[in-house]
């Protein structure tokens, strides 16, 4: 028994030949077979560990270096603790400080500029993952919400301080206050106001000047009209002792709208953070061999004819050829293939895909730009850039409200100054027709919902990245489904079935230490203690180790199962457990459904949704799954091309679309979508392209999603209704002079507030399905 | 009436002690790290921790 074993060949650790730790060719009594082996072996593992930060770091006024580095998995205190620890036990280090927010650390040493790398490391080996920060994640947007931020803070203090005054001015008349302690009041109101609406008004005095140079007008246009001209009359009421002096009423106007400004800005910045994070992932570093020396090398500088090293767990960075080592490769980012493949020496592999039992060296055919990867890529923003651009719903409203508005504002003023008041008059009337008219409901309360949408989504798991996704997700009609990692798990899981206890554990303690989707599998579906073994992994067959004098393998049929089983369709989605040579137990998987696929899809059924299912797997899969979960519409053998057709034909046949998917097939129809969802589990590109990603094994935040959509878009509407209700009443009383700028603003406040609490009312219902 | 020359400098004078110690928590970047801070809070104080 045991000579057969042994039979096997030269990839058998046993006494005569040795394998190569690297290639798995035999050795001659080393570990290696020969040197360059032994180089890119280490070389491997070492690029794990390796950083090259060092040329990002600056030099401070006081000669030290500074780096801000990006930091993937801080979860909790805990990791703030450990990774400043690891960073400040360095000797050189001046400074450390993790930010949890941003997710960056940022450290700064003296010495050496290259220290910064050794540094970095430190953190590498605690087992986060650094990169360089994106461009755009630099500096930029974080400033304008802080610039908004001092300049809630500047007018809120002059409203407060403004409305000490009015309500002075408010409660007592000249008489029995005299002149000279109203004019009093009316200058310190004044040395309070203009400087507030000068510093605080900017934001929208900008945008206002900006659009008027391109001779179109937007909301920011009524909104400066109303707090300058407001300002002006009340600076020459003041001038004349009059008594229509209104700074708190710009002053207010500001507050409140710079309120729902900020609010917009967070929301829009938070979803641009999280896009560019995912963003960044995909410029990683390749090593690449030269001369027998590593060097890590961006991937989009690789060239044809380099030789890359691959190490276990790592994507393969460029299409090419295999030119040393053998390795199972993940195709399922390309093909949407649940197993991975045996790939050996001369066989052709993808960028994208991901190396899972054994380093490799691989020879780059194409370089990066000409991938197959980057092909996809592309098509993905050719679909993008043919997406009609989705105009908000705000915005709409908007381009109706402004002329409107100033329609109002200049009728009044001439209406009055035509009856024969005074010019100060009719002003003082048509600032009121603006103040009140204010586009608070446009202004403050859309942001409001959506702040506190996406904040209810991102308890559940679920991520919004574009500001206006929920608009869209509200009118959709159709969705269509991406099969594997969609509606199923995406890896493959144990079937249920008994298992005698003993092989469980062994099988278990083998497959421990493999990253094979089905040693994860199995794995994953034992609970109990571990045997530990020396394990070996042979790629295309299994794993093998050594127990009490036995040799132990799980594998494939031919390698471990009984020699005489005929091949079957299943072959692939099973592993034998043998001992001595003597197939033991047979475990079998398969690509489960998500537990409440179905549910899900029934309850957008009965919501009125169509649901399709769209899949790159063979036909007899995706119509058993389909079957199962009673979808009608069935496409399966589709190339992404063809998905993305499908998307656009449903389009065209008048359909709102919302795609689901995960695979980097997916992504050129995840594009082409009206509105797209991906689980957290899809690639770093499909995540990037959709609106929407979702965390958890279950698809329900499809539907809860779709339904918070839905309500919010319903509170917008009804918010809409409100200011227009509140508009109808209060501009005819504007107009005709009933209402003084102080009300105006007190109204305008007012209606705001309504609007903002019926905001919040999305809190507080639940989501009925 | 006088005593409004020197209560409403006062009143003016507080608020801007409270607007100037707002803008300066904020250019100190305590408000950067929200998140952060709130957990934090849990961590024992060790000499010589991240402040070095």
């Amino acid at each position: 028994m045991e000579a057969e074993a042994v039979s096997n060949g030269g990839a058998d650790c046993c006494s005569a030949a040795i394998a190569c730790k690297h290639c798995g060719e035999p050795t001659s009594g080393g570990d290696f077979c020969c040197v360059g082996c032994e180089a890119a072996h280490s070389a491997a593992h070492a690029a794990e560990t390796l950083t090259a930060f060092s040329s990002l770091a600056h030099q401070q006024d006081n000669g030290d270096y500074r780096l801000e580095l990006s930091v993937e998995g801080i979860h909790c205190a805990a990791c703030i603790r450990l990774i400043e620890n690891a960073v400040s036990a360095d000797g050189d280090v001046t400074h450390v400080r993790v930010n949890m927010t941003t997710e960056r650390l940022s450290y700064s040493w003296h010495g050496e500029a290259s220290h910064g790398d050794v540094i970095a490391a430190q953190v590498v080996k605690l087992g986060y993952k650094l990169r360089a920060p994106g461009e755009e994640e630099v500096g930029g947007e974080g400033s304008q919400e802080k610039a908004l931020l001092k300049a809630i803070a500047v007018a809120g203090f002059a409203a407060g301080n403004l409305m000490l005054i009015s309500v002075g001015l408010w409660t007592t008349t000249a008489e029995t206050m005299g002149i000279a302690t109203r004019d009093f009041f009316h200058w310190v109101a004044a040395l309070i106001a203009l400087p507030t609406v000068i510093y605080s008004g900017r934001p929208f005095f900008r945008s206002a000047l900006s659009v008027l140079r391109e001779g179109h007008t937007n909301m920011d246009v009524p909104i400066s009209l109303a707090v300058i001209l407001a300002s002006v009359m009340s600076v020459s009421e003041a001038l004349r002792s009059g008594e229509h002096v209104y700074f708190d009423s710009a002053v207010m106007l500001l507050f409140f709208l710079l309120i729902g400004r900020y609010l917009d800005a967070r929301a829009k910045g938070k979803a641009r953070e999280s896009a560019s994070k995912l963003l960044s992932k995909l410029a990683g570093t390749a090593a690449v061999l030269e001369g027998g020396q590593l060097q890590r090398v961006p991937i989009k500088e690789l060239k044809g004819g380099m030789t890359v090293v691959v190490a276990t767990g790592e994507s393969i960075p460029a299409d090419g050829v295999v030119c040393k080592g053998e390795s199972d490769v993940d195709l399922s980012l390309i093909s949407g293939e649940t197993l991975p493949q045996h790939m050996k020496k001369g066989a052709e592999v993808f960028a994208g895909t991901l190396n899972l039992t054994a380093p490799m060296e691989i020879t780059v055919t194409k370089a990066s730009e000409n991938s197959l990867l980057s092909e996809i890529v592309r098509m993905m923003e050719v679909a993008e850039q043919g997406a009609a651009k989705y105009v908000r719903l705000a915005d709409r409203a908007a381009s109706l409200y402004t002329p409107v508005v100033h329609l109002f504002g200049a009728l009044t003023f001439a209406g009055w100054w035509l009856v024969g008041a005074e010019w100060q008059i009719a002003l003082l009337h048509a600032v009121t027709v603006l103040i009140i008219t204010c586009p608070c409901a446009l202004g403050l309360a859309v942001p409001v919902v959506q702040v506190l949408a996406s904040g209810k989504l991102l308890k559940d798991g679920v991520l919004l990245k574009s500001g206006d996704a929920l608009e869209r997700l509200s009118s959709i009609d159709t969705v269509v489904f991406d099969k594997t990692g969609t509606l199923t798990i995406g890896h493959p899981t144990l079937l249920e079935a008994t298992y005698d206890p003993d092989d469980m554990q062994l099988a278990a303690s083998l497959a421990v230490q493999s990253r094979h989707p089905l040693s994860k599998a199995l794995s994953a579906a034992y609970v109990g203690e571990t045997i530990p073994l020396d394990i070996k992994e042979i790629p295309g067959k299994g794993l093998e180790a050594e127990l009490d004098g036995q040799v132990v393998r799980i594998g494939s049929r031919r390698w471990c199962g009984p020699v005489e089983a005929p091949a079957q369709e299943t072959e692939a989605l099973e592993l034998w457990l043998s001992v001595d040579g003597v197939p033991k137990t047979l475990f079998t998987f398969a690509d489960q459904l998500r537990e409440d696929a179905a549910v899900v899809v029934s309850q957008l059924q009965s919501l009125g949704i169509s649901t399709h299912l769209l899949s790159g797997d063979r036909v007899v899969v995706a119509k058993a799954i389909a079957a199962e979960l009673n979808i009608e519409a069935v496409t399966a053998e589709v190339t992404p091309t063809e998905k993305c057709h499908y998307l656009n034909d449903l389009k065209k046949a008048g359909c709102k679309v919302l795609m689901v998917g995960d695979g980097l097939n997916d992504a050129p129809a995840l594009a082409a979508a009206d509105a797209s969802m991906s689980p957290s589990t899809a690639i770093d590109i499909t995540q990037n392209t959709a609106d929407i990603v979702f965390q958890g094994s279950k698809l329900a935040p499809v539907v809860e999603t779709l339904m918070t959509a839905r309500q919010s878009t319903v509170l917008v509407k009804q918010n809409f209704a409100l200011a227009i209700v509140y508009n109808i009443v209060a501009i005819p009383l504007a107009v005709l002079g009933y209402v003084t700028p102080m009300i105006a603003a007190a109204a305008m406040s007012g209606s705001s507030l309504v609007v903002i609490l019926n905001a919040f009312r999305l809190r507080r219902t639940k989501i009925k399905v | 009436m006088s005593a409004l020359l020197f209560l409403v400098p006062i009143a003016l004078t507080l608020g801007l002690i409270g607007l100037g110690a707002f803008l300066w928590t904020m250019k100190n970047g305590q408000y950067d790290d929200l998140d952060g801070a709130a957990h934090r809070i849990l961590l024992d104080d060790e000499e010589g921790d991240e402040e070095k």
